[in-house]
């Protein structure tokens, strides 16, 4: 980006790049995480589409990974699983 | 409707509504989409727009759209992903467009939309007044009020002329009075299609969406950042004052029809009381002036035609040797006066000398306001100033309301 240093170096509109994270590390917005439990996942992968912060990846045996810098805990993932498999977890609480 | 070819030259004479001169030159400013939703007393325009899509006579993407609120975030896309867009509305549907109208300005897209002033309810009202568009004279949106059908067509073609330019880029809206001119048929000069090809060429979107090139807008800008971006509009109003008449004047050169420009005057020159009004009353207001000239008053009307970027400049000139002003307002600002008026004053208060000024609140509404009732209220108002009282935001013709 260009040096912002008076108005005339401002774009027309305001407008931005697609970048990771150019707010910093939103999770730390989270009040609830989502666990997955491995046992009940079947790795179709419903999650991971209807993430809308693109927070969820795909790990080397094809099953969802969840990016807890950017998950911001809002819950579609659990919501959507339609085996179980997502637990959304208060922060600070441990799961066994 | 009649249209007359002349062969020789490629010029077309209409006998059109106000309604139909804006769908002509939406054809003829070869408008790339359009999004569509009814509302009395602009439906005709809407409708005239389908027939040319539907003929193959223009060639645009027709959205039908479900509310005034969506039209208006169609014509936001449409203009980002690069194309001319267009729109027109009035009164409840241009209030419900508000939050839509501010990010239109604020990204810098040159939509240009018809509105046809129409009183807000309840009670319900198709008729014609101000308070639609002048409660959204504080959102970045140019605005331009016409006073007959040919300045209709001609304004909105320029207007794209104006708004595409990249030191402007701004939205604008182009207002014709309810009926008065929406439904009223006037004959209107349309030039030939080649011409106005050479004159308006395609848009040149200063920024644009482009799935090869992802970027976001509207993203989160934070205190440190976002007052710039609104200086910066405010910077593009600024350059209006000076890039418009001059739009006008190429306009006017070219074509021979009427440019765009802030204020016209008659009989201004030797004016000891200026009628200051907009639209059609700003017309009718001749027959007063002369009618005031034969009682042996030097009056005079100053037509404003655009409302933002405001004329305080030449209303400061046009004010500078005119004792008395009288100030006549299709609009009201509950609690306050009519916006003419109040934005008038502003513009004077820095001159050392200034006009005495009475203003009026008159034909709200839909009510008719003839050159009968602008000669009464001159008349009132000359009365009262020639004892030195000036008036504030007086109401013309409320039944039971005696103008003391």
């Amino acid at each position: 980006m260009a040096e912002l240093r008076t108005y005339r170096d401002w774009p027309i509109a305001p407008m931005s790049r697609p970048s990771e994270g150019a707010l910093g590390l939103t999770g730390s917005w989270r009040t609830f995480r989502p666990v997955i439990d491995r046992d009940r996942c079947v790795k179709c992968l419903v999650c991971w589409l209807f993430c809308p912060e693109s927070a969820i990846g795909i790990d080397e045996e094809g099953g969802p990974v969840i990016n807890y810098d950017y998950c911001k805990g809002c819950g579609i993932c659990a919501s959507e699983c339609r085996y179980g498999a997502i637990e959304m977890v208060r922060e600070g609480e441990v799961v066994a | 409707m009649a249209v007359q070819v002349e062969k020789e030259k490629g010029w077309r004479s209409i006998f059109v509504t106000g309604n139909h001169a804006v769908a002509w030159a939406v054809k003829v400013a070869r408008v790339q989409v359009v999004a569509a939703y009814p509302i009395t007393p602009q439906t005709t325009i809407v409708e005239k727009i389908a027939e040319f899509v539907e003929k193959g006579e223009l060639d645009a993407q027709y959205i039908r759209v479900e509310s005034e609120h969506s039209a208006m975030t169609a014509c936001i896309g449409a203009a980002a992903a690069g194309a001319r867009a267009f729109t027109a509305t009035a009164s409840h549907g241009l209030a419900l467009m508000h939050e839509c109208l501010w990010w239109a300005a604020g990204a810098r897209l040159p939509i240009v939309m018809a509105v046809v002033n129409r009183a807000l309810g309840p009670g319900w009202n198709i008729w014609t007044d101000y308070c639609d568009t002048m409660a959204q004279r504080d959102i970045g949106w140019i605005q331009i009020y016409c006073a007959d059908n040919q300045e209709v067509f001609d304004s909105v073609i320029q207007a794209y002329k104006l708004c595409e330019d990249h030191r402007v880029m701004l939205p604008c809206m182009v207002d014709l009075e309810a009926f008065i001119l929406s439904h009223t048929y006037m004959p209107v000069r349309v030039p030939p299609q080649d011409e106005i090809d050479d004159w308006l060429p395609p848009y040149k979107p200063a920024w644009v969406l482009d799935p090869d090139d992802p970027i976001t807008h509207g993203n989160l800008i934070y205190p440190a950042h976002y007052m710039e971006f609104r200086y910066l509009m405010q910077e593009a109003m600024e350059r209006v004052k000076e890039l418009l008449p001059k739009v006008g004047e190429d306009y006017r050169r070219r074509f021979g029809l009427t440019g765009l420009d802030f204020i016209e005057t008659y009989k201004c020159e030797d004016a000891e009381l200026l009628i200051l009004t907009m639209g059609t009353m700003g017309v009718e207001a001749r027959i007063t002036v002369d009618r005031l000239r034969e009682r042996g008053i030097k009056a005079g009307v100053a037509r404003v035609r655009v409302f933002r970027p405001f004329p305080a400049e030449q209303i400061r000139r046009l004010a500078e040797n005119v004792p008395m002003m009288v100030i006549m307002d299709r609009h009201i600002s509950f609690g306050a006066e009519g916006a003419l008026a109040m934005e008038t004053k502003w513009a004077l208060c820095s001159l050392d000398e200034r006009p005495l000024m009475t203003s009026f609140i008159a034909g709200i509404g839909g009510r008719d306001v003839t050159w009968r009732d602008m000669e009464r209220m001159a008349l009132k108002a000359y009365e009262w100033m020639k004892k030195g009282q000036a008036r504030e935001g007086v109401w013309y013709g409320v039944k039971g309301l005696e103008l003391g």
